[in-house]
């Protein structure tokens, strides 16, 4: 199973060597990383996805833990929040086919970043599923290049995972007209 | 107070004294240079003694046996480059076996760094896995501080190694110097301890109060936090027996009525039995290590297991635990003790028909070697060091391999008073690390038992003893062999002796011993060494007691690699038959 680390770190020279370190020596896998300044001056939040059940994602937090930059960890694969990655995906739009790509890239609210005769590349933000809808679409088209930066999440005060209302949402509205016939 | 303007180099040496270190081992360098010209200041008002080693290897694992021995931070010093990756194996071997160190290292100036000047060397990015932290000091304003934090890192918690690089220029660029308070440091990534609760109290009491066939099994934890008085306390008060791993050896003493020395891969029978039969396994700063445990699923199958470690990544790493308390195991236990004194009915016949079953063991299953052999035996020569020990005063240093097995089983000893390289087993171990301990403890009587594979690792640190005159007992257990190898070797490949025979090449001791100016002799057999031993431990000067033994004796039991502990090879069975306990048996394999 996936889960979400949010970690918080010492901004020092060699944390990331001592993280990606810890990882290598003792076999635990990460998906994605995504590093950069926290609130504090001095202070960076690490969002990785992790792959391991339960007992493996304790040893990783207690390990990370015994680091001495490592400030704090937090596992919010179960606690709502927010949770965006930015992509930047090259797609070939040659034969005509620009204005299909520019209508699925309007359609998921990505942004046209650069534009050339036979190439766009598109700026898409949201959460993982997104990205990978949009690059399911695009695929028939020829993706050349594809940048991400990885997930990074805040978890929500207001307590409420839009995620989950979405689907649950979903799952009613199936429901009624499912009753409905 | 200090507040003039003072250089890189000041700041260490003055941080250091300031955090006690009275000893320091190493070996200067290019890099370092600045700092030993204002050590050699210090030196003069005998503020800080530096001990120059051979081989920076020695440094590393004279700090280390020294922290041992004495549970204050060993500190050495080596340079840049070759010196510093001659110190990765030591370092290595600190943080295997959790022992509070501080290394320094110099470094190749700023301005060179990363340019693959003359002996640069990357240690900090080199030693990042088998360190507990380190530092890089790119300002000598940082320096006083992160020492303050170096000391604090290595014995927080579980201590280990901590590593400072320090550029050559940061010691020689002068600043305005102002010493940092150690009790002011800042370490938000230092947890503090968690106190334990009532109710984890409570539930680790009513376990064993439960418990009919409890075990204590104490690894090194209960020595780094001193808790030897507590643990013999709990297991009296409760009578439950105690197996040790080789780091936890000297917690209580073999001849104790409850100790059941050492368990695992060389353990004494009985304690591998009792850890298969227990229905209560009390950890005690202990890992699972595979060479404790053999077969995991197997070990201590029967039982619940309460887990004390100062460590919260070890609770659950191999063996997830009934009760689970993170703490100092001095502190935990007192709590524990505490408790117990004040609540508890104690019945001590609860246990008796456990005891009185491991009793038969002891008596059915000993340790034993073959003494009517004509050959001079390893153990013999051993024991005949143990019986000199009477009173338990002296520091034993092993290397690594049969001797060390042996001197195991057969050496009693006391805490701190044990000394070897359990984790990372690292041969060439043991003569330096008498070093640290003779120097930690001048008037104490060091004892070096020593393999002739090992003692050629590390050989050339017959000059640091010379030189400084350490009255320490080099015992080699010679049998021209690497002896533990061959006996794998022997047992699992097929008797194919591939590269394991030291005959071809080896020194004559005492030769060697003479040319560094120390006294050796030989001794070849069961005469000898009868006639001589007591005689040679007298004398109050370094001695090399070469001892040529069997070659062929093999250390036993053995649990095989992978195998339940209660499958031992080479176990033999006294001819006392006791007819109630016959049906153990089942558990021996061959």
């Amino acid at each position: 199973m996936k889960h979400t680390l949010s970690v918080l770190v010492e901004d020092e020279s060699g944390v990331l060597t001592r993280i990606s370190g810890l990882f290598a020596r003792r076999g635990f896998n990460i998906d994605s990383l995504a590093v950069g300044p926290a609130e504090k001056a001095g202070i960076s939040r690490i969002t990785m996805v992790v792959r391991g059940d339960n007992r493996i994602i304790e040893q990783i937090t207690k390990h990370l833990y015994k680091l001495v930059n490592v400030l704090k960890i937090q596992d919010i694969t179960n606690i709502p929040c927010v949770e965006r990655e930015l992509m930047l995906i090259k797609v070939r739009t040659g034969e005509n086919k620009r204005n299909e790509v520019l209508e699925i890239a309007n359609i998921f609210r990505a942004r046209v970043v650069d534009l050339s005769e036979y190439f766009v590349i598109l700026e898409i933000t949201g959460d993982p599923g997104k990205m990978a809808a949009i690059e399911k679409l695009l695929e028939k088209y020829g993706i050349c290049e594809i940048a991400r930066t990885g997930k990074i999440a805040l978890t929500r005060e207001s307590k409420i995972n839009t995620e989950i209302l979405r689907l649950n949402t979903m799952v009613n509205n199936n429901e009624i007209r499912g009753g409905g016939t | 107070m200090i507040n003039h303007k003072k250089n890189g180099a000041f700041a260490l040496i003055d941080s250091l004294v300031r955090h006690g270190v009275k000893h320091i081992f190493g070996y200067p360098g290019g890099a370092i240079l600045p700092i030993y010209d204002e050590l050699y200041l210090w030196e003069q008002k005998n503020l800080i003694f530096h001990y120059l080693v051979r081989h920076e290897q020695a440094a590393a694992h004279a700090a280390d046996a020294y922290a041992r021995a004495t549970g204050k931070v060993g500190v050495c010093f080596a340079t840049s480059g070759p010196g510093a990756t001659n110190l990765v194996t030591g370092i290595a071997t600190a943080q295997m076996d959790s022992i509070p160190i501080v290394v320094i290292t110099g470094q190749v100036a700023r301005p060179f760094i990363g340019t693959d000047a003359f002996q640069e060397t990357d240690i900090f990015g080199i030693t990042l896995p088998i360190v507990k932290h380190s530092y890089v000091v790119r300002n000598p304003r940082d320096m006083s501080r992160i020492v303050a934090e170096a000391f604090y890192i290595s014995k927080h918690g579980r201590p280990g190694p901590v590593l400072i690089d320090i550029p050559k220029d940061v010691s020689l660029e002068t600043f305005h110097y102002i010493p940092t308070n150690p009790n002011e440091i800042d370490l938000p990534g230092c947890r503090p301890i968690p106190q334990t609760s009532y109710k984890q109290i409570i539930q680790a009491v009513s376990l064993i109060q439960e418990s009919n066939q409890p075990l204590l099994y104490v690894g090194g934890g209960a020595i780094s936090s001193d808790a030897y008085k507590e643990v013999k306390l709990l297991a009296e008060y409760f009578e439950i027996p105690i197996t040790t791993t080789l780091m936890g050896k000297g917690i209580i003493e073999d001849t104790h009525p409850l100790s059941l020395g050492m368990l695992g891969m060389h353990g004494t029978a009985y304690a591998n039995f009792a850890v298969s039969e227990c229905d209560l396994l009390i950890a005690l700063g202990a890992r699972f290590d595979d060479r404790v445990t053999g077969k995991l699923d197997e070990f201590a199958c029967k039982a619940k297991v309460i887990h004390i470690d100062i460590d919260p990544a070890e609770i659950g790493k191999n063996r997830i635990p009934q009760v689970a308390i993170i703490g100092d195991i001095k502190v935990v236990l007192k709590q524990i003790l505490a408790y117990v004194e004040q609540e508890c009915q104690i019945d001590k016949q609860q246990t008796q028909s456990w005891l009185e079953r491991i009793r038969h063991w002891k008596e059915d299953y000993p340790l034993s070697f073959n003494e009517d052999s004509v050959q001079l035996l390893p153990q013999e020569v051993i024991r005949a060091i143990n019986n000199l020990n009477t009173n338990i005063s002296f520091f034993i240093t092993t290397d690594v391999g049969q001797h060390q097995m042996w001197a195991a089983q057969l050496i009693n000893t006391g805490p701190r008073k044990w000394i070897s390289s359990a984790g990372l087993g690292t041969m060439g171990y043991g003569l330096p690390a008498a070093i640290g301990v003779q120097i930690a403890y001048p008037d104490s009587t060091v004892v070096c038992i020593t393999g002739d594979a090992s003692f050629q690792m590390n050989c050339q640190e017959l000059s640091t003893i010379a030189q400084y005159k350490l009255p320490i007992k080099i015992i080699i257990i010679n049998n021209f062999w690497q002896g533990m190898v061959r006996q794998w070797q022997q047992a699992f490949y097929g008797e194919r002796y591939s590269h394991s025979n030291m005959n071809q090449g080896m020194p004559d001791f005492v030769q060697l011993a003479k040319a560094f100016g120390i006294k050796a002799i030989c001794i070849k057999n069961k005469y000898e060494l009868h006639s001589s031993f007591e005689k040679f431990f007298a004398i109050k000067e370094p001695l090399i007691i070469d001892c040529h033994v069997s070659k062929e004796e093999n250390c036993y039991p053995m649990v095989a690699p992978g195998k339940s502990n209660s499958q031992m090879i080479g176990l033999i069975k006294q001819l006392k038959k006791n007819t109630l306990f016959i049906k153990d048996e089942k558990f021996i394999e061959s």
